[in-house]
């Protein structure tokens, strides 16, 4: 602030308007930089990828089972001599795909829940803390564990195999990881709710939904986005466990995930195997927290840098 | 003339562990349409809460109007729901909080913030509440407001702040803005030209102004009529000049002298005077004067039935036993 006040602000006013000012203050954030380019790169190689690379995921070849890196298998094979590269852009989708669902699931019931619990000043504030406080305690393995036994026949009957599958991880992941979310957006409110420019809203007739929408949910949001940015991180590493018992997506599905659960007997005699999806799934969730940092810093309009 | 604004009897009453606070006890104000009327009283008299309830901006619950009459053309406010305030919000009547440094929200734009009020009261597109926006700054007077319409609170200063605040209680021209120690926040300099601003916004759209204060010196600057209030209740009304001339009530009277002067000579020069005590605790308050503790003069009648507010003069009239036929 002191900067600004230093030469006269009115001299160098630029009239730019506040998404300009946003972009702006997330590109000072060098990190935040490096995470969104690290991602889309991601991003274009699953989506894109396999329209470059045409060999199929299933092909099985015995004369070369277990390569490393090679002209012909960048990322090498498998144990059944399958290519890494195709079957990690293909996963990549999913993976990805579930680690971004489950966080919108998350972050939205946790908004929905710590909103209302923050605006309630009844009996409705103190009964969703303890709905909050109940999914907290709750075991969460052996709950998921529970909760995919029981529904995974059903949905897979209802969406298909794959799609089946994915609603009931990004719900069941998504729906065991919004309580901290939701604390943390009723703290905020709790707050937020008193403050003077609410009281201000108020007296020049904003309605009560209009007062949390526009007025206490964005000086909310900053803590909420980071919050979101760990859960797709969270969400990711969470899939890949659920793969990892043997839980997660069909066999034949290789996420990110799967194919460490896959590689883990052959660790000493074929480290890639395991090395390639690791450092995917480590790229992935680095570059979203730092997309949540810099998020955070350009979105904080009081921020002047 | 039927007045602008008529308050009577109103008593708000707010709930708490150690009882119930009679914050605002039996007050009767009016204000007539283009008036400015000053409220006075030090802090903890229920200046706020009787300005807050006519908008209900209380927080309800712990606070609730228990009786009254808020009657602002005609109309009942106080039956209303919060919806049907809603309307009169800000298009009938504005309201200019103490602090600007906290009133406005530091994720938006002060013009989206001034554009708010336009588009939800008067329907305006984006672009016209836009275009009214720039004229509002400009009214108030902050500099180069094509470009500054897009800033945030945090690049405005304290004064420019409260100008944003005005901008934002008389955008949609209300007829009566109750502006709540509008300077109470800033410094000397800029109260002055804050007022100033109030007034000439008063000129140009003729609306009416409840100034609630603690300052004399506002009051005399620019008040037509002033109420005293203290511990829940009016202690005296009278226009300004009868005021300052004959104030006749003992707290009235210790108001005024409390006020530094710097035109008394070395003789007179003497510690600044000052109402020793402070205000009393309104929950079950003792029958009587809630003056009489404070109060030099104060007799044995004086803490026994609590006076009345009577007319002495035309437009003046005083709760007090002093003077009153025994």
């Amino acid at each position: 602030m002191a900067g600004l006040t230093l030469a006269s602000p009115s001299v160098e006013r630029r009239a730019s308007s506040p998404w300009r000012e946003t972009w702006r203050r997330y590109c000072r954030h060098k990190l935040a930089v490096v995470g969104a380019v690290l991602l889309l790169i991601l991003v274009a190689a699953v989506v894109f990828g396999p329209f470059f690379w045409h060999v199929s995921i299933n092909d099985i070849d015995f004369n070369a089972t277990l390569q490393g890196p090679s002209l012909a298998h960048p990322f090498g094979t498998d144990d059944l001599g399958q290519d890494l590269l195709a079957r990690m852009l293909y996963g990549g989708r999913i993976s990805l795909a579930v680690g971004l669902a489950a966080m919108m699931v998350s972050v939205i019931v946790g908004t929905l829940v710590g909103a209302l619990a923050g605006m309630s000043r009844g009996a409705l504030g103190h009964a969703l803390m303890w709905l909050t406080d109940l999914f907290l305690s709750l075991p969460q393995l052996p709950l998921l564990l529970l909760l995919i036994y029981l529904f995974r026949d059903q949905l897979k009957a209802v969406f298909g195999p794959e799609g089946g599958i994915f609603i009931l991880i990004v719900l069941v992941i998504g729906g065991l990881r919004w309580m901290p979310v939701a604390r943390l957006v009723r703290a905020q409110f709790l707050s937020l709710r008193e403050k003077e420019f609410v009281e201000a809203a108020r007296a020049i007739g904003a309605s009560p939904t209009r007062q949390v929408v526009r007025h206490i949910l964005p000086n909310a949001l900053g803590p909420v986005i980071i919050a979101g940015t760990i859960d797709v991180a969270a969400a990711i590493i969470a899939e890949s466990t659920l793969s990892f018992l043997g839980l997660g997506f069909p066999p034949d599905t290789p996420t990110w995930g799967r194919l460490l659960y896959d590689a883990k007997d052959y660790l000493d005699i074929s480290a890639h195997w395991a090395l390639f999806p690791g450092a995917a799934i480590f790229i992935a969730v680095m570059a979203i927290n730092f997309i949540g940092d810099g998020l955070r810093d350009a979105l904080d309009a009081r921020r002047v840098v | 003339m039927t007045p602008l604004l008529e308050i009577k009897g109103l008593k708000t009453h707010f709930g708490t562990d150690e009882g119930i606070v009679q914050a605002v006890d039996g007050v009767d104000i009016t204000i007539n349409k283009g008036e400015t009327l000053c409220v006075v009283g030090e802090s903890g008299c229920g200046k706020t809460v009787t300005a807050m309830s006519i908008l209900k901006l209380i927080a309800m619950p712990p606070g609730r109007i228990v009786e009254g009459q808020i009657i602002f053309e005609g109309r009942d406010l106080v039956p209303l729901t919060s919806n049907e305030l809603d309307e009169v919000r800000a298009k009938e009547i504005g309201f200019i909080f103490q602090e600007p440094m906290t009133s406005l929200n530091p994720v938006l734009t002060v013009g989206e913030q001034i554009a708010e009020s336009l588009r939800r009261h008067d329907g305006l597109s984006r672009k016209d509440a836009l275009a009214r926006t720039i004229e509002m700054l400009k009214l108030v007077q902050i500099p180069n407001a094509e470009a500054r319409v897009h800033d945030y609170p945090h690049q405005f200063s304290g004064g420019m702040r409260q100008r944003v605040m005005i901008a934002i209680a008389l955008a949609c021209r209300p007829k009566l803005v109750i502006a709540d120690e509008p300077t109470t926040a800033l410094d000397v300099t800029i109260q002055a030209q804050i007022l100033d601003l109030l007034q000439d916004m008063k000129d140009r759209f003729g609306m009416a102004v409840m100034l609630i204060t603690h300052a004399m010196g506002v009051v005399a600057e620019t008040a037509q009529r002033v109420v005293v209030m203290y511990a829940g209740k009016v202690v005296e009304e009278a226009s300004v000049e009868r005021l300052f001339a004959q104030p006749s009530h003992p707290y009235t009277q210790g108001l005024i002298r409390s006020i530094p002067r710097i035109d008394l000579d070395s003789e007179h020069k003497a510690r600044l005077e000052t109402i020793g005590g402070a205000v009393p605790i309104l929950i079950n308050p003792a029958p009587g004067c809630r003056f009489a503790p404070r109060c030099r003069h104060a007799v044995s009648r004086c803490i026994e039935t609590e006076p009345v507010l009577r007319e002495i003069a035309s437009g003046h009239r005083v709760a007090c036993h002093l003077g009153e036929a025994p």
